[in-house]
Formats: structure tokens, C-alpha cells, sequence
């Protein structure tokens, strides 16, 4: 936890202050891309090395499925509240 | 790619075990801090703003969180604080999911890539839909993090070029937020 909030408000201060070096910050963007890449080969290894996920994938990705529809319900929900209290009438 | 190597085991076991992982991760969220902190978008976005539009990502939030515990609590199979993290990926598949593994477990790192996605997926083909049914924030509170990039067009389109900056603000906010609630709803004493 605390690691996350050191991690990302120093790279949002750094962020800040280089925010007009353009070229700098292209190369950045490329570097989370890999980044990403890098982890989700990772996250396939682990997964492919466990017997157990293996096995499990199809009930796995029930559960996936039911946790974001209950997700995309909730939060569709509380957005037709928002709109109908505060934004429809403002349009 | 990944699963198959894995699964064949040709990767030496030492490759795994000093754990590369952990500081990718490390390193990409402090690369996510830096292209937040340099788009020039954020703060001129929290100038214009006002109160209302810091409803919708907590209406997002809230909303999210609400669903998921209901899912989490009728399903079985993850507890309620494993619930409540994968929900909190609110779309943004890569960073929560390697989260999820680092400090909790692979197979919940897999249920949370997996939801994340289809999070993903069904905000992009039912956004015309949510317009119609739950009025015009819902396609943006249903594509969480993503408002900002991979589900801002498919928003624009469903809800008015005038929601393209609602969309950005919510998507920014919601990225930051991610890891944040992601380690909260890991290590907090709920």
C-alpha cells in the first residue's frame, strides 16, 4: 500500500515537471506498453506452471463474469441517479 | 504465450523465483504517476470542474463496490475482500491483475484479468444501450478506468461529443485510484 503511494505520486510529481519535454514522454508511453507486455507474459507463466489455475480457468472465469456484471450494474445504477438528480435538467 | 511456456516448463525455475515481477510492477506504476502527472488534460480538467463532476467517479465507485459485494456474497468461491479487489480494477485489467498476483494469489490475479476485460468488452458493445436505458453517464460509470482511452470513443459516440471531457475527468481519476483501492481491499483490516 504504501509502496503504490510512493511509487505514483513521485512519478506524478516527476510527471509534472516534465510535463512540455514531448518527445520524453512519447518514450514513456512506449516504455508502460512493455511494461505491461512484460507482465502479462509473467502473469501467463505463473498461470500456465499452476496445475490448480489450469484445471480451475472455466470456473474461474464465472466467477470474472458474475463479479463484472454485478460491477457494471451497481456502478449503471448509481449513474442513472447522478443523471436524473443533477445533470438531465442541466442539457 | 506466456501460459503455454509456462506450462511446458522450459522457463529455469530461478527466472520465477527471484520474482522480475515485483519490480516491472514497481516500475510501471511509477511510469503510469509520470504520464498522468505530464498530460496536460488533468488539471485544466479540475479547474473548469466543479463538484459535480467528482459525483461520478464516486457514484462509480460506490456503485461498483455495492455490486460486487452482492455477487461476491451470493456466488461463493471469493470471499468478500477478494471480491471487492478485483472489482476495484474498475476495467483497468493490467495494472490490477499483476497487483492481485503479486500480493494476493494467481488464481484471484486470473478472475480479476478475466473481469476486467469483459468489464472492458461489455461497456464497448452496450454503451448505445446504457445511453438508452440508464441515461448518459451510465456508459462512462460502466467503462471505470477506460473512459479515458479505449472506451472514450465508443462514449462520445453513445452519449454526445459534450461528455468527451466528463469521460477524460472520470477515466483520470479512476486510473489514479485504481492501484490505491486495489492494495487497500488487499491489506486493510475490513
Amino acid at each position: 500500500m504504501i509502496e503504490v503511494l510512493v511509487f505514483m505520486s513521485g512519478g506524478i510529481l516527476l510527471g509534472y515537471l516534465i510535463r512540455d519535454r514531448h518527445q520524453t514522454i512519447k518514450v514513456i508511453e512506449k516504455l508502460i506498453m512493455w511494461c505491461i507486455f512484460l507482465l502479462l507474459f509473467l502473469l501467463g507463466l505463473w498461470i500456465g506452471r499452476d496445475p490448480l489455475i489450469m484445471s480451475n480457468l472455466p470456473s474461474l472465469g464465472l466467477t470474472a463474469l458474475v463479479l463484472s456484471l454485478g460491477g457494471i450494474a451497481g456502478s449503471v445504477l448509481l449513474a442513472l441517479l447522478l443523471w436524473k438528480l443533477y445533470f438531465k435538467h442541466k442539457q | 504465450m506466456g501460459v503455454l511456456l509456462g506450462y511446458a516448463g522450459w522457463i529455469p525455475g530461478f527466472v520465477i523465483d527471484t520474482n522480475p515481477g515485483k519490480y516491472a510492477l514497481y516500475a510501471l506504476m511509477f511510469l503510469v504517476g509520470v504520464s498522468i502527472g505530464a498530460d496536460h488534460r488533468s488539471l485544466s480538467l479540475i479547474r473548469e470542474g466543479g463538484f459535480r463532476l467528482f459525483l461520478i467517479p464516486v457514484a462509480t465507485i460506490s456503485g461498483t463496490f455495492a455490486g460486487v459485494l452482492l455477487m461476491a456474497n451470493f456466488i461463493g468461491g471469493v470471499s468478500l475482500r477478494e471480491g471487492l479487489a478485483v472489482g476495484a480494477g474498475f476495467g483497468y485489467y493490467s495494472l490490477s491483475s499483476i497487483m492481485i498476483t503479486q500480493m494476493h494469489s494467481e488464481a484471484l490475479g486470473v478472475v480479476a484479468l478475466l473481469s476486467n476485460v469483459i468489464r472492458e468488452i461489455i461497456t464497448l458493445v452496450m454503451a448505445p444501450l446504457m445511453v438508452l436505458w440508464f441515461g448518459k453517464l451510465a456508459p462512462i460509470s460502466a467503462a471505470g478506468a477506460t473512459s479515458m482511452d479505449t472506451t472514450l470513443p465508443i462514449i462520445t459516440s453513445a452519449a454526445g461529443k459534450e461528455f468527451a471531457i466528463i469521460a477524460l475527468f472520470h477515466g483520470i481519476v479512476l486510473t489514479i485510484l485504481v492501484p490505491l483501492l486495489v492494495a487497500f481491499m488487499l491489506t486493510a483490516f475490513i
